[in-house]
């Protein structure tokens, strides 16, 4: 089965980064590659397709399904496993730090994983500097929203202005040792308790 | 003081309690240990972060370290389990369609409920019974396999096992994926809230004293940082026992329902820790002996008889050589450092590591080193012993 298309399966509900990753594999060789979108009904989808190789996010909550397929034991199934290279402990500790794992068919030689794998992390090394910008980005955004709202409590309650509303709460926050933000999250949470 | 930082990871569930305890009420920086909490998604996941050291412990599925340390599933290593976190704690459940067929067949009362309930499930099954578990190396499918083999349905071999991770089990029985499911709490009664399913037996029904979740680390860990795995285990007896308190269990609650921890509402939590669940939607609480338990009956010793039943199972199930097996299980359940660990502070701890597995009809009281030790019950529900010295 060396010379033969290699058959990846791609589990990803997100759309847009499962193209990303299929264009990537494309690029990295000769491969089918099939996306399951919808992890309702996983484990009958794999079997159908019976896969050299599944990709799919580390903390996908679906991985534990694959699990199972470790223990097929059918004579038509065929076992996979979780690719570990103990030969190559950077290949695995990349993977990971990438969040992605890959299950790959009993017997199939580590040279053919190996460009498979690797153009997966590039993806995927992608894709989770993408969402810490979004995550610190939203709670950027949030945080600016509640302190903007304390300080409006705080000029309405006191009649001051908003530099000295912001000093206020930039002066109780050092005080407590806090974050301004957590002390504007206090404040809106007590006006709203009190109207 | 400087605190040692421990990363463990921990998947929501009520049992991870002696974990978030340890952390909020101090008993782990009273040892000098910073165990930081982080919140897995899958077992899977869990497993993978401790084999290549980006935890440091885990809360696990009890099977799941006799797996590994015996090279079974996606990741061999040996793994071992320090002490264990949680007793009982598993709910069975079914579809409401299944619940109907099911109603006039039997209930949850009379001698031997487990009997009577699981050969109505078995006779009201539409064909091959399709039953989602959280993770195949789990007390959930030993609890559920040993149950319907023991009354003539052969499992796994007759049924059709998925595996749904805890949190999806609600809308795996509500999409009809599954018939009947079998899961930690709180995920079987938030199944019943959503009005898709009903609990017809606790776990506790088929094994009256079943270890649960333990407290894992990799062997070379326990190894190399044996202090901290020590200090690790007394920090989790003390949060144990102050959890085995019953005036504590309203404070239990309010933390779990925590967005960083189960995010669930305190009530439905609470009705697990004190026994109290509602069975369908439509029903009223009733009371579940043994539901869950933290502390009391030796509950976090790690008995090496456990391991070795588990090795058993698996080794006649996976088709490997079942000395080695057990071998290696009894290795893993590591009651020697247990008791290096609370000797020096007056815990009082059972004079043997193993024990007969299912022989204790009542509470009795059992050899320990302060002689205040109550065991059981801890039946089967068939009446089986299981004897670790004679294994042929």
């Amino acid at each position: 089965m060396d010379n033969a298309i290699l058959k990846i399966a791609v589990v990803e509900a997100d759309r847009d980064r499962a193209l990303m990753i299929v264009d990537g594999l494309k690029d990295a060789g000769n491969c089918d590659v099939t996306v399951i979108g919808d992890a309702s009904g996983l484990e009958r989808r794999l079997a159908d397709l019976s896969p050299d190789v599944v990709l799919i996010d580390l903390s996908d909550p679906n991985r534990d399904t694959l699990e199972q397929l470790a223990l097929a034991s059918a004579p038509t199934q065929r076992p996979v496993a979780m690719f570990v290279d103990r030969t190559d402990s950077g290949a695995t500790r990349s993977a990971i730090d990438a969040g992605v794992s890959a299950y790959v068919v009993d017997g199939l030689r580590k040279e053919r994983i190996k460009p498979v794998l690797d153009a997966a992390i590039a993806r995927f090394q992608v894709f989770s500097r993408m969402r810490k910008e979004l995550e610190t980005t939203k709670a950027a955004l949030a945080e600016r929203k509640i302190i903007d709202r304390a300080k409006g409590l705080l000029m309405k309650a006191k009649g001051i202005g908003e530099d000295e509303a912001y000093g206020l709460l930039r002066k109780t926050a050092m005080d407590q040792g806090r974050k301004v933000a957590d002390v504007a999250q206090s404040l809106v949470t007590a006006a709203d308790l009190l109207s | 003081m400087n605190l040692e930082r421990i990363v463990c990871g921990f998947i929501p569930l009520v049992d991870c309690a002696p974990l978030v305890v340890a952390r909020e009420l101090g008993f782990a920086s009273e040892e000098g240990l910073d165990l930081v909490l982080e919140a897995q998604p899958s077992w899977s996941a869990i497993r993978d972060k401790l084999a290549f050291g980006d935890l440091d412990a885990a809360h696990m599925l009890s099977v799941l370290p006799v797996a590994m340390s015996i090279g079974l599933g996606g990741v061999a290593m040996r793994i071992d389990a320090l002490s264990v976190l949680s007793v009982n704690g598993d709910v069975i459940g079914v579809s409401s369609e299944i619940s109907q067929r099911m109603q006039g067949l039997g209930a949850m009362r009379g001698e031997n409920p487990a009997a009577s309930v699981g050969q109505a499930l078995i006779a009201a099954a539409p064909g091959r019974l399709r039953v989602g578990v959280p993770f195949p190396f789990s007390m959930h499918a030993e609890l559920l396999y040993y149950w319907l083999s023991a009354l003539g349905h052969e499992a796994p071999r007759d049924l059709d096992v998925r595996t749904v991770p805890p949190s999806h089990m609600a809308r795996a029985i509500a999409d009809g994926e599954v018939d009947a499911f079998c899961v930690g709490e709180p995920w079987g009664s938030v199944a019943v809230d959503s009005g898709a399913a009903e609990i017809i037996l606790p776990g506790s029904a088929i094994w009256s004293f079943a270890p649960e979740k333990v407290l894992a680390v990799r062997h070379d860990w326990a190894e190399e940082r044996k202090d901290s795995a020590l200090r690790l285990i007394r920090a989790l007896w003390r949060a144990a026992r102050w959890l085995g308190e019953e005036k504590n269990r309203l404070t239990v609650s309010d933390l779990l329902a925590r967005p960083e921890y189960l995010n669930q509402p305190a009530e439905l939590i609470d009705n697990t820790l004190s026994g109290h669940m509602v069975l369908s939607k439509a029903g009223a609480p009733v009371k579940v002996p043994d539901i869950i338990e933290f502390f009391d009956r030796a509950a976090t010793f790690p008995w090496r008889s456990q391991a070795a039943w588990i090795a058993t199972r698996w080794a006649a199930r996976a088709g490997i050589d079942r000395d080695d097996a057990v071998a290696a299980a009894r290795a893993s359940y590591r009651a020697d450092l247990y008791r290096e660990a609370l000797q020096p502070v007056g815990a009082d701890i059972p004079g043997a590591s193993e024990k007969l597995e299912g022989a204790l009809e009542v509470r009795t009281e059992v050899a320990s080193t302060r002689g205040e030790m109550f065991l059981g019950p801890d039946r089967f529900f068939d009446g089986q012993i299981f004897d670790p010295s004679k294994l042929d």
